[in-house]
């Protein structure tokens, strides 16, 4: 059979397997390498909440799906080119997500008719009664040949297979004939110090993976997906939403000079902020894991108050601990940024899915009249400026902040042309030392009269002293009751958020700036929709596209936008918390919903029906 | 050297709190601590803070003049933390009640002590909630009638000394509202300490629990239910000084000097800087009506503070890595090209 190497646009692998079968790892070595290919590439990684889930089990299944084209690539995928399926569990619940032309690539070893009906499977054949017979099915034993390979090697057999992940990267690397220096490197990065005696069995048993898939009838034809030339010249690097946060803020601290606090409580799937965050001591950057969320929030705004830029990071079921001392942060006007890293709620709810219903506890989640500034990031490299701005807009305006990210941004990842920090504008604190008149009296709430924003005066600066706290107060800080004064302060408070919407840029519309039919998304369903945007357009739809990166205030030019268009169609992962705060503000406008709550991100292919279905 | 008095820590604010509540006095020992602390560190004012919880003590914050932070019920320890590791030149002063600390913030209070935050927590301890008008806390005596327990409480009160020193606090005193002088030694103590301090004030609610601590606040048997323990002293009491605590082997017992052959050689000798736990434990433990209330410094060990470990630790870091801006951050690890 004459072999073929087909040059493709681009593909999405899904690796799946049991919890403890290293699908997160072989994922993330495939999606970097394509990174250094010169491949745009977006990541999905699916796992169970449980470390270990009950092995075969539907419910273990841990999956990692990454999308790699020649040029920019939106979002992981909706249905992958290739499954690879290390049981019947992954096989079961990731066949439906294979295209019609896909490659199925299955452990043979693992077929075991215990695992089988463990699975849940009812006959012999797990692919008829899949109805997935029809696709390429490269049904290999990797587990035998993991042993075959190393058998030499003097590993145990536990250890042995631990492997045969990497002989099933081997032959996903032959089939898209990737090269497999990168992977070396990595093992001899990650191995060199700790476990020497590991990287020349990996470097092995992938090897030989590579060398099997060749030599093996059942794959008919290899892919190549050649990066274009086309994406934007510079120096890249592939990073994850958490990781692009937790960078995000250092740049903020550098930018403003103060140095960067982060009171954090570990939850899923927030914590690798707090994990980054205390890699970077070299920048000055202190951490603290606190004994619950809200010593996380409460240790943040001491260090705010001590002058510190100050971060507690989350998810929903922290956020909801942290109520009452974002109030209080927001009483005493304090520069803070919360990050709520959202999660499918409600209560624990699906603490390793996406979901994007946070929004209305961001806007209204506390006592009184407690209004906080609100942004979201839009993909994983995007949550660097999200980061940035939210912390910009927290220290310049004296106010908390929530940055909302989802689970699919903090874990996804995707190339990023690393930017240089000279570009980036400085944050300038508006501190009271050295700004007072001959004479003048420091009093904490004075405002400045264009912008309502508070002076800062931090503890250890002669003169300043002064007292904060979660009781109202005038202007001059001292305790008040008075009903006027707290009518004052009250919409002093509201205006002072709403006027942040002047240092905010303004909404962009992707298409004309009128029509039937504007589509809007907000957060991390933005390279979705620009997918789905895209193929409608190829079918000759007319249609614009805004997405909200700010929540809270709104871009100034929204109700202009929004004038534009006859319908207004707002996607998102909830039951349509957005649209009802869109309609709450612009009653005018024809504003309809479409939403997904599945802990799961959209398909391209929904939101196209979904947008179709509109005109 | 400074030159601060106690009028440079009153602050222009009218004090609220109930005539004859014992909030007055700790607060009036404060201010007169703070001048001699200052002397003894030459720290000016700016670099005080003042941090509270909720309740009436936590009303401290606004009658000081200094920086001060009233936040919410129970964080003040949390609140505090933060404060002391983002700048921990700053000498932080805490205000709280029982049930601030010990019901609603016990965790953040038991935390701080592990961690051994430099912080000055001052524990006003009455034994009851008067802010809210009168429920049991969680140091009201078992069998306490309140509001919310008309018919008694049915649960055991926390001893706070027992929990500073169960969680491996470093400092821990105990006083009485009344005991002005004793309370701007103790507070002095504390300060000079490098470690999370907590002094506990038993003090008066007049409203509320009035009397609660009369057995040892008051002149007629003071001498007989307390017993003030002073480094390097012996821990004699009385109202003729002849009554002694001894160690026996097992526990703390109370004996009379010239009775039994008990003379003042066999009297324990007060040491706060002792590494070993257990007798201050006892000693923090002690209660009538066979024994005293041990009040003054009991425990003050030196041990490493988390605020230094924090900064000595970035310091350290810093130092050692090649990353030294944002722009290195952004670059380092693998990156790749494109032309």
């Amino acid at each position: 059979m004459q072999h073929k190497v087909i040059d493709t646009k681009d593909v999405v692998i899904r690796f799946a397997g049991d919890s403890g079968d290293g699908m997160q790892l072989t994922g993330s070595l495939f999606a970097d390498m394509s990174a250094v290919y010169g491949n745009g590439l977006s990541t999905f990684p699916d796992y169970p909440a449980e470390i270990r889930a009950p092995h075969d089990t539907v419910s273990g299944v841990s999956g990692f799906q990454v999308h790699i084209g020649t040029d920019k690539v939106n979002t992981p995928g909706d249905f992958c080119d290739l499954l690879v399926a290390m049981n019947p569990a992954a096989l079961k619940a990731n066949a439906k997500w294979c295209k019609p032309t896909a490659m199925i690539l299955v452990d043979e070893d693992a077929f075991t008719d215990a695992a089988m009906q463990k699975s849940g499977f009812e006959t012999e054949n797990p692919f008829t009664e899949l109805h997935v017979e029809d696709r390429a099915l490269i049904v290999a034993p990797i587990s035998t040949l993991t042993h075959e390979s190393l058998k030499d090697s003097g590993m145990d057999p536990k250890a042995i297979s631990k492997c045969k992940n990497m002989f099933t990267l081997g032959m996903a690397c032959y089939i898209y004939n990737r090269p497999l220096e990168y992977i070396y490197t990595y093992l001899e990065r990650k191995f060199a110090k700790k476990h020497p005696e590991v990287i020349e069995p990996n470097k092995k048993v992938l090897n030989d993976g590579f060398n099997y898939a060749a030599n093996i009838q059942a794959i008919a034809n290899t892919y190549t997906v050649q990066p274009s030339g086309k994406m934007k010249k510079g120096t890249y690097r592939n990073i994850t939403g958490n990781q692009a946060t937790a960078w995000g803020l250092l740049a903020a601290s550098e930018k403003s000079g103060l140095p960067l606090f982060c009171g954090s409580y570990p939850i899923t799937p927030a914590t690798n902020i707090l994990e980054e965050l205390a890699i970077h001591k070299s920048l000055g950057a202190k951490t603290l894991q606190a004994e619950d969320e809200i010593a996380g929030i409460c240790t943040a705004i001491g260090a705010s108050f001590a002058g510190n830029l100050a971060v507690t990071t989350t998810s929903g079921p922290g956020l909801s601990l942290k109520s009452e001392a974002l109030g209080l942060a927001v009483m005493a006007e304090l520069p803070l940024v919360v990050v709520d890293v959202q999660r499918g709620g409600p209560s624990t709810g699906l603490p390793t899915k996406t979901e994007q219903s946070d929004l209305n506890q961001a806007l209204y989640g506390r006592n009184g009249e407690c209004p906080v500034a609100v942004v979201a990031a839009h993909s994983p490299a995007n949550c660097f400026d999200a980061a940035f701005n939210a912390a910009k807009i927290a220290v310049e305006h004296m106010t908390p902040v929530l940055l909302l990210s989802e689970g699919f941004l903090g874990n996804g990842s995707e190339p990023w042309c690393i930017p240089s920090m000279k570009d980036y504008p400085e944050i300038v604190p508006p501190f009271a030392l050295g700004q007072l008149k001959e004479g003048e009296t420091y009093y904490p709430f004075q405002r400045d009269p264009e912008t309502l924003v508070r002076r800062w005066a931090l503890p250890g600066q002669k003169g300043l002293e002064h007292r904060v706290g979660g009781l109202e107060k005038n202007h001059r800080g001292v305790l008040s009751t008075d009903p006027a004064n707290h009518a004052t302060m009250v919409s002093e408070r509201a205006e002072k958020i709403a006027r942040i919407a002047r240092d905010i840029p303004a909404l962009e519309i992707d298409g004309a700036a009128s029509g039937k039919l504007l589509v809007v998304g907000w957060g991390g369903t933005y390279g979705h929709l620009l997918s789905a945007m895209e193929e409608v357009r190829q079918d000759g739809v007319e249609v614009s596209y805004a997405h909200f990166d700010y929540i809270n205030p709104l871009p100034a030019n929204t109700a202009e936008v929004f004038a534009g268009f006859q319908k207004i169609l707002v996607c998102e992962l909830n039951s349509g918390q957005f649209a009802d705060y869109l309609r709450a503000q612009f009653p005018d406008s024809d504003i309809h919903k479409f939403n997904k709550v599945q802990g799961q991100p959209f398909l391209v292919s929904e939101l196209v029906q979904a947008i179709k279905n509109e005109i | 050297m400074t030159n601060l008095t106690f009028k440079d820590f009153k602050s222009d604010q009218e004090v609220r709190w109930c005539p004859g509540c014992g909030d007055h006095a700790v607060l009036a020992a404060l201010q007169r601590a703070l001048p001699l602390v200052s002397q003894a560190l030459g720290y000016e004012k700016e670099r005080y803070v003042v941090v509270s919880g909720i309740g009436c003590s936590s009303r401290l914050p606004y009658y000081m003049d200094t920086y001060g932070f009233h936040s919410i019920h129970g964080r003040a320890t949390a609140i505090s933390t933060g404060i002391k590791v983002a700048n921990p030149d700053l000498t932080v002063w805490q205000a709280c009640g029982d049930g601030d600390a010990l019901a609603i913030g016990g965790n953040h209070f038991i935390h701080a002590i592990r961690r051994n935050v430099d912080i000055n927590i001052m524990l006003f301890n009455n034994q009851i909630y008067g802010l809210t008008k009168g429920q049991y806390s969680p140091t009201s005596k078992f069998g306490a009638i309140t509001k919310t327990s008309p018919y008694g409480t049915v649960e055991h009160p926390f001893n706070p000394g027992s929990l500073v020193l169960g969680a491996k606090g470093t400092f821990f005193a105990r006083s009485l509202d009344v005991e002005l002088k004793l309370n701007q030694e103790i507070m002095t103590a504390a300060a000079l300490h490098d470690g999370c301090s907590v002094m506990e004030f038993l003090t008066n609610c007049v409203i509320f629990n009035d009397g609660a601590h009369k057995d040892l606040s008051d002149p007629a048997v003071k001498a007989d239910h307390t017993i003030l323990l002073r480094q390097g002293e012996k821990m004699i009491f009385g109202r003729n000084r002849d009554k002694g605590l001894v160690y026996d082997g097992k526990k703390i017992r109370v004996v009379t000097i010239g009775q039994d052959g008990v003379t003042e050689d066999d009297i324990l000798v007060h040491d706060s800087h002792a590494d070993d736990m257990g007798i201050h434990m006892a000693l923090a433990d002690m209660k009538g009506p066979d024994y005293p209330v041990a009040l003054g410094v009991i425990r003050d060990v030196k041990d490493i503070t988390y605020d230094d470990g924090v900064r000595d630790q970035v310091l350290d870091v810093m130092k050692k890595s090649k990353i030294h801006c944002v722009d290195d951050l952004l670059h380092s690890g693998s990156t790749w090209e494109v032309e």
